[in-house]
């Protein structure tokens, strides 16, 4: 076990935790963007920052990706925090100040109106859709393109990719609104803003179209491999489904 | 091809080489490097040979390429031995009288000599020139002097001792503590103690580690890397191995930019004739010990200069950075312990290992140990690579080495550590050149790009530059940079535009600040350098740019406007010819006029005028 303190708060843990999973345990708030439970640490949207007491002196770090080491002295609401998350929220304003999220956590700080503007944009590039879909689904079928300020999300050469299995996981994890999936003539859906259009299979009990029918192979071959089987087998009847004329 | 398969065998090979080498030799060499090259030192070359064949002297002279010795400025170069003539600013044309002048009869040609602009004399021999004369060259000692594609001119210059001494009477730890002693410092940038570094990864376990060869140098400006590599290449593949050794690494790899083909092509064939000599590969020297080493070739982002992005990139993934900790040397390449150093920093090694480390720490500061390399650039009148110690005055280096300002214009500031550094203005021109002086200024070490501005030199205008090269460079992956760097860029334009606001210096503080203390990684933790080191030491020119509206150094088109002076203009319509935009009227044999209104401030007629009747207000 290794000792540490959190806003003068002495926590004990085990070692090769973050300090945002032990401060959040310990009722410590701590504002996050591009931090999901479920994923790998990406320490891109850097509101989440606390000071923590280095060698020498106090230096800014991403708590969901810094581990907790014994005698870390942590500080997650001091000056230097509060104006960076300021700063970094104040600059999401930019473009996308309209967004519920942003606009909550500009609240939350104190920011009202950002003194720098882009175009409108409601995607924050917190990475949580490619990540979803490469580290979740084990697909991969879109990533970030370009860099600096024209970096953007898509799939690759922004052409529908093959590789999409049409699950909706990315539309699913979005925190802006950013992604949709929407149903359009005919039963299909389609996941703005990549237009991977597809069939989605209708439901034998209450008619509505509610699978893609490459996303349901996608399961069934998971099913198939042993560790899996098992936590699926009760989800067997559902993946067969077959579309109703 | 000789297989080296012990220590023993490489002396003997030495000895073999030495022995066969004639020091009165009569020798052609010609640099070789990018610079020269790109002046015609290939065509100079190939006449060398040509001519000399012609004139029946091509037995027994050799006409040898080399790396560049450093004085770009005056390329293409050429150095005659026995005696090393240097001849510089030679073209084809000069090649028929160096042939039947000096070559044939021993003559020297005045006119290619070197002319001290201060005291007028004539310099014969390079090692008198005093842009050499103030230098120490370790690293670049053999630059100049070998055939970087022939593997027996670095081991006639004692090339691969170092590793035979490592492998052979040393253990990892005596390695280790030796770079420890040394106090050598990563000269990519940050300074980090290299043997603290190389002991951090010894000591993590794991039966696959790798030594990586940072060359992803991509500061405007400049060219130390490339030249290394260019032009002794096998000074960094010995440093790599030896590094390997030390740490127990079974790997290597050198991250090179594919903008660097000469020097991807010298290290190729460095690689290849350390393989074929047994000096890499399985069984090292016969000592048991396996190390290869493989190029990977980078697409040109400057942000793969980051280590956690260069490593990403070798594993074929975006390349942006992640967080540390984990550090390289516990998780880096592929999740490996891995040791990430400079081109500078590995070329040291054997210097290092072979000499002693009080060899090494003789020269330096008392923190800042051994030599630093610049490419010297901008307002500067030797323009080159340069090779000081530790501790020399900014003064002494620019002046002394430099040759300070040409044109007569006065020295504003020189910019340090590319676009990461800062700007150090002429009231610090005797602050030390080491590590700790530098960052208690602002600026950085950098990895030794440094650019000289004279009194033409708009500061604003200059920040502005090296953001707009930053912001254009951020990955786009942390908020701070992606965002921070465009807002701070947009500020600046805004600035040189003439539309400056009140607030807009306060502003351009307050994010740079947290843009530096809050970005993901070093490229967003120091690019707003430039902008905030200006602002401290030229604050009266922002001021001039926002409120004044005036651009002090008349650089900014937004604030100047061009005028003709009629008591000098002669009205010979060569501007109102050339004007793009037909904003200058005026009978022939009268004063001109430039209407505001219509003209671009190209500054095209000011640059053609005969009679510098056109100035910029």
């Amino acid at each position: 076990m290794i000792r540490l303190t959190i806003d003068n708060q002495e926590i004990e843990t085990e070692p090769g935790r973050t300090i945002l999973e032990v401060a959040r345990e310990h009722g410590i708030h701590i504002p996050t963007l591009c931090y999901h439970e479920a994923m790998e640490p990406f320490a891109a949207c850097r509101v989440c920052v606390v000071e923590v007491e280095a060698g020498r002196g106090r230096q800014l770090v991403a708590s969901c990706a810094y581990p907790c080491a014994d005698g870390l002295v942590v500080h997650t609401n001091s000056d230097a925090v509060l104006q960076s998350r300021r700063i970094t929220v104040e600059l999401l304003m930019a473009s996308s100040a309209h967004v519920p999220l942003i606009r909550q956590l500009a609240d939350e700080l104190g920011v009202s109106e950002p003194r720098f503007t882009m175009e409108k944009n409601d995607c924050i590039l917190c990475g949580l859709c490619v990540r979803a879909c490469q580290e979740i689904v084990g697909v991969g079928a879109i990533s970030v393109i370009n860099r600096g300020i024209e970096k953007e999300v898509g799939p690759p050469f922004h052409i529908a990719s093959n590789a999409c299995i049409e699950c909706g996981t990315c539309v699913l994890v979005c925190p802006t609104g950013a992604l949709t999936l929407a149903d359009i003539t005919g039963g299909a859906r389609t996941v703005h803003p990549w237009e991977s259009e597809f069939e989605a299979v209708d439901c034998r009990v209450c008619g509505h179209h509610y699978l893609a029918p490459r996303f349901a192979d996608h399961t069934t071959l998971l099913a198939e491999e042993p560790a899996l089987s098992h936590a699926l087998s009760g989800a067997e009847g559902t993946v067969e489904g077959e579309a109703v004329p | 091809m000789i297989e080296l398969r012990s220590p023993q065998a490489l002396v003997d090979y030495r000895q073999g080489i030495r022995a066969a080498a004639d020091p009165l030799q009569r020798r052609i060499r010609v640099c070789d490097g990018t610079g020269c090259r790109a002046l015609g030192s290939r065509k100079v070359l190939a006449r060398l040979q040509e001519t000399l064949r012609e004139a029946g002297l091509a037995e027994g002279i050799e006409v040898a390429p080399t790396g560049c010795p450093g004085f770009c400025e005056l390329g293409p170069l050429i150095t005659i031995d026995p005696e090393k003539i240097a001849y510089n600013r030679v073209s084809v044309d000069d090649v028929p009288a160096i042939v039947a002048k000096t070559i044939a009869q021993g003559e020297i040609i005045d006119g290619l000599l070197f002319v001290d602009p201060v005291t007028g004399q004539t310099i014969i021999h390079d090692h008198e020139l005093p842009f050499y004369t103030k230098q120490i060259r370790r690293v670049l000692e053999l630059n100049g002097e070998i055939d970087p594609t022939r593997i027996e001119d670095y081991v006639a210059y004692d090339g691969y001792a170092a590793l035979s001494k490592s492998l052979w009477q040393m253990t990892p730890e005596q390695v280790i503590e030796e770079v420890k002693q040394s106090g050598l410092r990563g000269r990519g940038g940050a300074g980090f103690p290299t043997g603290m570094k190389w002991q951090f990864c010894r000591q993590s376990p794991s039966d696959v580690k790798y030594v990586i060869c940072n060359a992803d140098e991509g500061d405007p400006g400049a060219f130390m890397d490339r030249s290394i590599l260019e032009g002794n290449p096998h000074s960094v593949v010995e440093g790599m191995i030896i590094g390997a050794y030390a740490m127990g690494a079974t790997q290597g790899y050198v991250y090179i930019r594919n903008e660097y083909p000469l020097a991807v092509q010298n290290l190729k064939i460095a690689l290849k004739l350390a393989r074929e000599h047994g000096l890499l590969g399985k069984d090292i020297l016969g000592s048991g010990f396996d190390l290869d080493i493989e190029i990977r070739v980078g697409s040109g982002a400057f942000v793969c200069g980051e280590e956690t992005a260069l490593m990403a990139s070798i594993e074929g993934k975006i390349g942006e950075p992640r967080p540390r900790p984990p550090y390289p040397a516990q998780s880096g390449l592929w999740g490996k312990p891995t040791n990430i150093n400079n081109v500078k920093t590995w070329a040291n090694i054997p210097l290092i290992v072979r000499n002693g480390s009080d060899w090494f720490a003789s020269v330096g500061t008392e923190k800042s140990k051994g030599t630093m390399i610049f490419s010297l650039v901008g307002k500067i009148r030797n323009t080159g690579l340069v090779e000081v110690p530790m501790g020399i005055s900014l003064g002494e280096l620019i002046y002394d080495v430099g040759g300070g300002i040409p044109g007569g214009k006065e020295f504003k500031a020189a910019q340090i550590g590319g676009p990461s550094g800062g700007c150090i203005p002429k009231e610090h021109l005797d602050v030390s050149v080491d590590y700790e002086s530098l960052k208690a200024l602002g600026a950085i070490m950098g990895s030794g790009g440094l650019v000289v501005t004279d009194e033409d030199t708009c500061m604003v205008d200059l920040a502005r530059y090296f953001l707009e090269f930053t912001q254009e460079e951020s990955c786009g992956k942390c908020v701070p940079c992606r965002v921070g760097t465009r807002a701070m860029l947009e500020t600046l334009e805004r600035i040189c535009a003439g539309q400056g606001r009140e607030g807009d210096i306060e502003y351009l503080i307050e994010l740079g600040q947290e843009v530096k203390r809050s970005s993901l990684c070093a490229l967003g933790g120091t690019a707003p350098n430039p902008v905030l080191t200006t602002i401290r030491y030229f604050r009266d020119e922002y001021e001039a740019h926002i409120y004044d509206k005036k651009c002090p150094a008349k650089v900014c088109k937004g604030l100047i406007t061009y005028k003709v002076v009629a008591a000098l203009c002669t009205g010979c319509m060569i501007c109102a010819r050339n004007c793009p935009v037909n904003a200058i009227a005026g009978e022939k044999g009268q004063p001109h006029v430039i209407n505001p209104e219509v003209c671009t401030r190209c500054g095209i007629c000011q640059s053609l005028c005969n009679f510098d009747a056109i100035v910029a207000d």
